[in-house]
């Protein structure tokens, strides 16, 4: 059910050093995300897209994620340049589309697509693990790391416990409707779901105990950053410092 | 529903992350070490819930269950609900990371709400810890809804008619939020009542 699709590969994307990844990615996230030059975030858009290409993703997979990102974005195409107000561009029955509207919607499109993109081709190769990791060194506190950690891992027990009894409803000839009927008994499976895994991990926590464990999260992964991780790092910054230029209209 | 990358504006942005990170300082503070694998473990449960569609007529809902995720962990829902949808973020890319912050608000505030009344008459009876799981699912789905509606709304003016649209989409959810919470939290009330605390 949850797995890290984009983390298996070979691509020089997926060997750069995490840590690094997380840094470019959240200054790129912040300057797209916050960003209105139509030419700045084109760009973004395009190096994002140049970025994927070279990562070497599962490409159905990448279109699948960027379909269910665009949804939303996919509706708002309807509203938005009807409720915008401004200059005219065209009319719809009683409905009148602004210009200022159109591109406004068009500007939401580039930032959201620009900015998923990143996120898939420079954190989703990362191992979770490796994540956390980086997170760590970046002076996340302790306890959420360790709790991220722990949220990661019991995800897939859940999963697997999620299914077992998904199975075991199915074979006693449940079937979804609307109903109280159903609602009750998807309730009872929550409900399982949260007491069984409750009572794992007590049980887990005690074996963890019992084996010294003082609520630290001690770094294994030990990175390194290489002679690419810093052309990566380097090219990322300027990249950045280009896109806040064209925001702020310092060049063209 | 979650918000996608660069819809919000900059101020509505900011607040989200300076409202968050007061709820996940409060949450780490009160966080014991023994607690951790209780709140992982409902976190999870919370992530696997929201895959989980339920017929309603003609289409499906995906569950929130935010009422009960705050009834069972309190402050925590906070760092809890950042990192659920931080992990959205990197694994399935629902919502993004500069809106991290304004989620996790429309997710844990309501159900730091939902704690916050449930915990005034837990423990009384049987019939009326069930009307309030109830009422504390059914709202904390409302409240989101009104959260999301108003951080649209404070973005700009266009945003009204999106805002309302959403915000009608989240009331058929309340209603089965609601009921999903009875029949949960009165199953774990049964079956393990020290999931739900001192309660």
């Amino acid at each position: 059910m949850i797995d890290e699709r984009f983390a298996k590969g070979v691509s020089w994307i997926h060997q750069l050093d995490p840590r690094l990844k997380v840094i470019i990615t959240v200054l790129m996230a912040v300057v797209i995300a916050t960003g209105n030059n139509l030419v700045m975030l084109t760009q973004a858009l395009i190096l994002a897209l140049l970025l994927l290409l070279s990562a070497g993703l599962d490409f159905r997979l990448v279109l699948k994620r960027i379909l269910i990102i665009n949804f939303f974005i996919f509706f708002i195409w309807f509203m938005l340049p009807f409720t915008y107000g401004g200059t005219t561009l065209f009319q719809l029955g009683p409905l009148t589309a602004s210009r200022e509207g159109v591109f406004y919607a068009l500007r939401i499109t580039l930032r959201s697509n620009a900015v998923m993109l990143i996120i898939i081709t420079l954190i989703a190769t990362s191992t979770i693990s490796a994540l956390m990791h980086a997170l760590r060194y970046l002076y996340l506190p302790e306890k959420l790391v360790y709790l991220l950690f722990l949220i990661y891992r019991y995800l897939h027990v859940l999963g697997r416990e999620f299914k077992k009894l998904n199975n075991s409803i199915l074979l006693r000839g449940f079937k979804s409707r609307t109903g109280i009927h159903s609602y009750k008994t998807y309730a009872y499976l929550i409900g399982m779901l949260f007491i069984k895994s409750y009572e794992r991990s007590q049980r887990v926590y005690e074996a963890m105990l019992c084996r010294g464990f003082k609520g630290k999260f001690y770094i294994m992964d030990d990175f390194a950053v290489s002679f690419y991780d810093y052309i990566f790092l380097i090219t990322g910054l300027l990249a950045v410092a280009w896109f806040i230029l064209l925001e702020k209209g310092v060049v063209f | 529903m979650h918000i996608s990358e660069g819809v919000l504006s900059v101020p509505v942005l900011a607040s989200g992350i300076a409202l968050t990170a007061a709820g996940v300082t409060i949450g780490l503070k009160k966080m014991k070490d023994q607690d951790i694998p209780k709140i992982a473990v409902v976190s999870s449960a919370l992530f696997i819930a929201s895959l989980i569609h339920i017929p309603l007529g003609p289409t499906s809902v995906h569950l929130i269950l935010n009422g009960v995720g705050g009834i069972l962990l309190g402050w925590q829902i906070f760092p809890s609900y950042l990192l659920i949808l931080l992990l959205q973020a990197i694994l399935l890319q629902y919502g993004g990371l500069t809106v991290l912050g304004v989620n996790t608000i429309i997710f844990a505030l309501p159900g730091l709400i939902s704690w916050l009344l449930f915990k005034t008459t837990a423990g009384k009876s049987e019939k009326l810890d069930g009307i309030m799981a109830f009422i504390c699912g059914s709202l904390a789905v409302l409240l989101s809804g009104i959260l999301l509606a108003f951080s649209l709304m404070l973005t700009g003016e266009s945003w009204l008619e999106v805002a309302k649209l959403a915000l009608l989409a989240h009331l058929p959810v309340m209603v089965i939020e609601g009921i999903v919470s009875y029949f949960c939290l009165l199953f774990i009330k049964k079956v393990k009542p020290e999931l739900l605390g001192g309660m």
